[in-house]
């Protein structure tokens, strides 16, 4: 892993990295992924990749209406609101 | 400070039959995490005044002679990663410094409805990634046996406060070991349900095909009475399952004569401590002569778990941390050019060094051009991990194994070494990768005084076996009674 591809992966993740940052990131998921490599010496050509350990497939409920939370209560953790509304910087240039 | 010793039961005994009130407990304990906190570290958030509130509800129910619940008066911690309604819940990270959940997860509804006092939020390592507490934002929390230690993590905090009699019992989350390996390492009883037992609804989300919330307890009859609690299908977490919860106390001295215990070699390998493995072998010496045989067998995918794990989990966690970008709750940047320098700087400031880690790992896996190299790979090597664990339960009934490869390390040792830090994790993995239930009980000290963890991992669904099987063992021994010999100031009683 270099400097570009951690700059790639840092912009995907919308993260900021410092210089010294992403020195010590290129160094340590490098050390990881080349352990991660040994998964290689394994063959998984016919093998089905596994996501639910309990073989669950899709979960439907009936399409019913419930009371949820209140629309005060949605707000209470927002650094800006004005009036129903999430307040962001301008999206649009 | 005797009081304080006791287990959860006894407690709720005591109050339930009027020898004890329920506000002198709760005074009691509060006094005593006033005096050990200093050293510990265990919380985040203590709420006295609202304990006291539920106390004295109880103590008026019990006194005008109505029902109360299965936790009636227990004084119970819960980690900061699991929703209280109006009590924060931090996850030990900046980007939820101020959160304040409108709602209550499933598990802390219940501990409501069963009347227990909730005591306080414990700290973790930031989104309950990491196996030490030492990449809390907030604290780094210490072993009660001796606090130049980890009280190992990521549940750190719930595992110290119960080893040290800072709370009764307590709630935890394990992707990866974050219940037992933090259990084992504070020598106390942990248990890791199978995945889909315990609603998630209201657990914030690290891998969400890992992650179970589990118990952190002083003993095996109180993980069993908590997990009754807590298990059941729950519509709100669509991974929850259907199935029937038994009645985990009724029968738990049921013994283990006839009972094939596996033992895997690949667990008693090089890096496995030889303290902790002499305390095994020990257990098991007591296993066969309670009547239990043993069967030494191979999972011959162990060595890839750790691999494997850190592909999947981070995978997920990538996408689930994705929602922290400071618009309807957590932290915003003070100073943004325009929304997407918001989003970087937000999260840049929010998130410590090992979750920006863990993120980058994870989108680097699901990336164009990697997904079928790193995630797809991972997944199918996954597959040959439970199918080992398939192969193994058609010959046992159980497996028995480390907790933990080490009785513990110290504070700074691995904390610049993430991948050491993720070897830490070795033999709980498995069960998370497998979706299989596990419990870490005490079974032995190593020379330095440190508790040692012994892992007892069963079939999908098993919970109930696993908790007869530690309480035969528990009921040979006194580990579990074995206590910390903290500085306790003497003004406390």
């Amino acid at each position: 892993m270099d400097k570009k591809e951690i700059e790639y992966i840092a912009n995907l993740s919308r993260i900021e990295l410092t210089e010294a940052e992403k020195e010590v990131f290129i160094h340590q998921l490098s050390n990881i992924l080349s352990y991660i490599e040994k998964l290689n010496t394994l063959d998984t050509e016919n093998i089905k990749p596994l996501a639910h350990t309990m073989n669950a497939s899709n979960v439907f409920r009936e399409d019913k209406p419930e009371s949820s939370i209140s629309r005060e209560d949605v707000f209470i953790n927002a650094t800006a609101k004005i009036d129903t509304f999430f307040k962001v910087p301008k999206v649009i240039e | 400070m005797k009081l304080l010793e006791s287990n959860s039961l006894q407690i709720k005994k005591k109050i339930v039959s009027r020898e004890l009130h329920s506000t002198d407990i709760v005074r009691h304990l509060f006094e005593r995490i006033k005096n050990l906190e200093p050293d510990i570290q265990a919380y985040i958030t203590t709420t006295e005044e609202e304990a006291l509130k539920k106390a004295i509800e109880i103590d008026k129910k019990i006194e005008n002679n109505q029902q109360v619940g299965l936790l009636a008066g227990i004084p119970i911690a819960i980690k900061d990663n699991i929703c209280t309604k109006n009590i924060s819940t931090t996850c030990a990270s900046k980007i939820l410094k101020d959160f304040m959940p409108p709602y209550d997860a499933f598990v802390t509804k219940r501990l409501k409805e069963e009347d227990a006092i909730i005591i306080g939020k414990t700290n973790l390592d930031e989104f309950a990634m990491g196996s030490s507490t030492e990449n809390s934002r907030y604290k780094i929390t210490r072993n009660p046996w001796n606090v130049e230690y980890v009280p190992g993590g990521s549940s750190g905090g719930s595992a110290a406060a119960v080893a040290a009699d800072m709370a009764f019992m307590a709630l935890g989350s394990d992707t990866g070991g974050s219940v037992r390996q933090p259990a084992a390492l504070c020598g106390i009883v942990g248990v890791k349900p199978t995945y889909g037992r315990v609603s998630r609804y209201g657990l914030v989300a690290f891998g969400s095909s890992l992650d179970q919330i589990g118990t952190l307890t002083k003993n095996v009859k109180d993980a069993a009475v908590l997990l009754q609690v807590i298990a059941g299908y729950d519509p709100r977490d669509s991974t929850s399952l259907q199935v029937p919860v038994p009645d985990y106390l009724d029968n738990i001295n049921s013994g283990v004569n006839g009972l094939r215990i596996g033992i895997p070699n690949e667990y008693f390998t090089e890096g496995l401590h030889s303290d902790v493995n002499k305390a095994i072998k020990d257990a098991l010496k007591i296993y066969e002569k309670l009547g239990a045989n043993i069967v030494y067998l191979s999972l011959p995918h162990t060595e890839y778990a750790v691999a494997v794990y850190y592909i999947v989990a981070n995978a997920e966690a990538s996408s689930n941390l994705a929602r922290y970008d400071g618009v309807r709750y957590g932290h915003r940047t003070n100073n943004a050019r325009g929304i997407i320098d918001m989003y970087s700087r937000t999260r840049s400031e929010g998130f410590g060094s090992e979750v920006k880690r863990r993120i980058m790992l994870g989108n680097y896996a699901l990336s164009s051009g990697y997904y079928d190299a790193y995630y797809l790979k991972a997944s199918k090597v996954r597959t040959l991990i439970k199918n080992d664990f398939d192969n193994a339960f058609e010959k046992i009934d159980c497996i028995i194994c480390p907790t933990s490869p080490v009785p513990g390390f110290k504070v700074g040792e691995r904390a610049n070494n993430p991948l050491q830090m993720y070897l830490s994790d070795i033999y709980t993995i498995p069960a998370n990768l497998a979706g299989i239930p596990g419990i870490s009980i005490p079974c032995g000290f190593s020379s330095d005084g440190l508790p040692i963890g012994m892992q007892i991992l069963g079939k999908h669904f098993e919970e109930k076996r696993l908790l007869q099987i530690a309480y035969a063992f528990e009921q040979e021994t006194d580990f579990h009674l074995k206590k910390p010999a903290l500085r306790v100031p003497l003004r406390q009683r």
